[in-house]
Formats: C-alpha cells, structure tokens, sequence
C-alpha cells in the first residue's frame, strides 16, 4: 500500500506535465476525428448537422429564409441605442463591439475569472448604471450577444488560457463540470456529446461536443424565440434532473471557458438556427 | 355462504393471473413513459415507435437473463458494475420503486 502511494506521489508531478489544455485539445480533436472521418473539422460549427446529413437537408432550407433575422436587427438596435447617460454598448468593447465575438470567453487575470461575452454585456450595463440583464427567456441579453456574433461570422474562436494557476484552475474547474455525472439520470455532458454523439437517442442525436458554441445565441424554432449558451446549460442539467446553475454563474462561465477552448480554429457562426 | 364460497373461488382463481396481465401491461406503459422509464430512448422494444440505438435491444430477455436478481440489478444500478455506463441508476436515483422495477421486468420477460 505505502510502495503504492509513493509510486502514485512520484507520478503526480508528471501527470500533471502531461495533462495541459493544449494535449486536451488535440486529444478531443483526434477523438472526434476518428469517430466521424467524414466531417471536415471546419464543419463542426454546424454543430448535429455536421454529422446527420438528413437533418441538415431541412436545416438549410430554414436556413434560407433565417428565421433570426429580426431577432438580429433588434440586437443591433439596442446595441447603439444609448444608455441613460449616452455612452452605447460599443463603448465598452474592444473595435467598438464588431467582430470580437471570438475572443470570449477569456479569462481576465485581474479579477481572477472567466469573462464570457455576455457576461461583459453586463459588466458595461453595470459600469454605465444600468441594470445587468437575465440569460433567460431570449430577452436584450440575447440580442445584444446574436448581433454581436452577427458581426463576427466567420471570425475564428481564439479562447486563449493565461499561463496562471488561477486560469487553469477555471478550465480544469469546467473540463470537472463537463465529464462530471450529474443528476437522477446520472449523465455528463461528456456521456451525450462525446461518447455517445452519433447514436440515436428516441430520434434525436446528439450533437458532438467540439463546435458548440460556435453558434450561439441560437434561434431555437420550437421556442420562437433565442436561447443564450448558459440558458441551453441550464435547460440540459434540467432535462438530466440535476441541479442547475444560475446564468453567468463561476460554474457555467467555466463550463463556456472549457468547451470554447475545445472549439478553438472554428468559425463564429451565431447566431444558428435550431428546432 | 354458497355466495361467498362462489366469490373466494372466483378470487383464487382469476386474481394470480390477472394482477399478472396487469403488471405487464402496466410494465410496458412504465417502459413506454417518457417521465418514468423512457427505455426506448436507448432501446429498440417490440412495437415502440422513435426507439433510439445506443443500447441493445430488449429481445429474448429471459433467454438473456435468466435469472431475474440480474436483471433487476442491472436497471436498479447498472454503475456497480461499470461506473461509466451510460444507463442511468432508475432505482438507486429514485426514478423507479422497487415495485415498478417488478413490473417492468414482467413486461421484459414477454419480450
């Protein structure tokens, strides 16, 4: 036993030389690489379409006519309609707010967590007094976010990880989140969207894990309305019985941390369109 | 007397072997329930619609259970015996009593 723990103590050190987010990366990108030979890795923005060509047929035809249209024209709207005291949202952004959507989430090594895009969405409401607004229901948070990955289509996600115990405590605190089971089904993200992505779950299936948020807000036509990242995360530990977190919450701007960096080299493509 | 004697007959005689057709078909409606088993989810079963593929399908399953503990080990918590499994723990989570576990495999068993 004690020759045990010595050897594992011995180990540990190294272990952790070897598990970096970079062999992380490689390894989730291989995985999904030879699980789907088919599907060019720029194509896993599509997210489920990137893998069920029938879906896809119906998807493209919805496509045509987005039914998010409006949804992005609102966003642009609220985006330059000042705040009480002038400034607009622009004024908080790097480029005045166009094009950078693929820079979020990263990870801010003054206040030691992750920003995520809509979480600066707020942090500039509140630096301008005004009122943060909810991740739910697809209401201003949402637009705002749609249009301002609108502007950035076809921009490829940079997610960088500072070289900072902090940093990697965040990604490693979301990487725990996302292969962690959770709830009276006892599912991970992981076991849905890595292991069992491609299967056949009653008739959906389930989308695999790298390109998730590369097109978010998404429309989701069932709902009528859009649905931010961290509102599709509350909905999936929901639908799995589990405890939810709260939007903008440490864990889910972790969660947004980790699966964006697993996306890194895709195009944005927000907002999507979704059943 | 003769009433109750026909009555008693009536009871020892029927009660077995309806309470039995009633837990399969209740089984199978458990089976079928999207909020109670939602088995077809994973797996292919007899005349199930939009059955879902990354389970086996429910065939033969007293020729592959043949004893039943196993069996109901397996849908109580399937996680003693592979941590990873996919398939959730209906028992130990409480998504399922004891009882309805009972009556699932009695469907199970016709299948």
């Amino acid at each position: 036993m004690l020759k045990k723990l010595l050897i594992f103590s011995l180990l540990l050190p190294s272990m952790a030389v070897i598990a970096s987010p970079e062999k992380d990366y490689d390894d989730f990108v291989s995985y999904f690489e030879n699980r789907f030979p088919d599907t060019p890795f720029e194509d896993y923005k599509n997210g489920v379409y990137s893998i069920d060509k029938s879906a896809r047929e119906q998807w493209e035809a919805m496509e045509e006519f987005p039914p998010y249209e409006l949804n992005v024209d609102r966003g642009e709207e609220l985006f330059n309609k000042p705040f009480k005291n002038g400034n607009t949202y622009g004024s908080c952004f790097e480029n005045d707010g166009i094009g950078i959507r693929q820079n979020y989430p990263y990870f801010d090594t003054d206040m030691n967590k992750v920003v995520t895009l809509e979480g600066a969405i707020n942090d500039c409401r509140i630096k301008n007094g005004e009122k943060p607004l909810s991740y739910f229901k697809g209401k201003e948070l949402a637009h705002v976010s749609a249009y301002m990955a609108y502007t950035s289509r076809g921009n490829k996600f940079d997610v960088q990880i500072p070289n900072t115990k902090e940093a990697l405590d965040a990604y490693e605190d979301g990487k725990r989140l996302y292969f962690t089971k959770k709830g009276q089904l006892n599912f991970s993200c992981a076991d849905c969207h890595v292991y069992q992505t491609g299967t056949k779950l009653r008739a959906d299936i389930p989308s695999p894990a790298i390109g998730h948020p590369t097109h978010f807000p998404v429309y989701r036509s069932g709902m009528g309305r859009l649905v931010t990242l961290h509102e599709r995360f509350a909905g999936c530990l929901n639908r799995i019985r589990a405890k939810s977190f709260k939007g903008g919450s440490d864990e889910l701007n972790n969660l947004e941390f980790f699966t964006t960096f697993m996306s890194n080299g895709l195009e944005v493509n927000g907002p999507g369109s979704r059943k | 007397m003769k009433n109750l004697i026909k009555s008693l007959l009536f009871v020892i005689i029927f009660t077995p072997i309806s309470s039995y057709s009633d837990n399969i078909a209740e089984g199978k409606k458990l089976t079928f329930d999207r909020k109670k088993g939602n088995c077809l989810a994973c797996h292919m079963i007899d005349d199930g619609e939009l059955a879902g593929n990354n389970g086996p399908p429910l065939l033969a399953m007293k020729a592959r259970f043949p004893d039943r503990e196993v069996l109901y080990q397996q849908i109580w918590d399937p996680t003693k015996d592979d941590p990873y499994t996919f398939m959730p723990p209906f028992g130990k989570h409480g998504a399922l009593t004891k009882k309805e576990i009972n009556k699932i495999i009695d469907y199970l068993y016709t299948l």
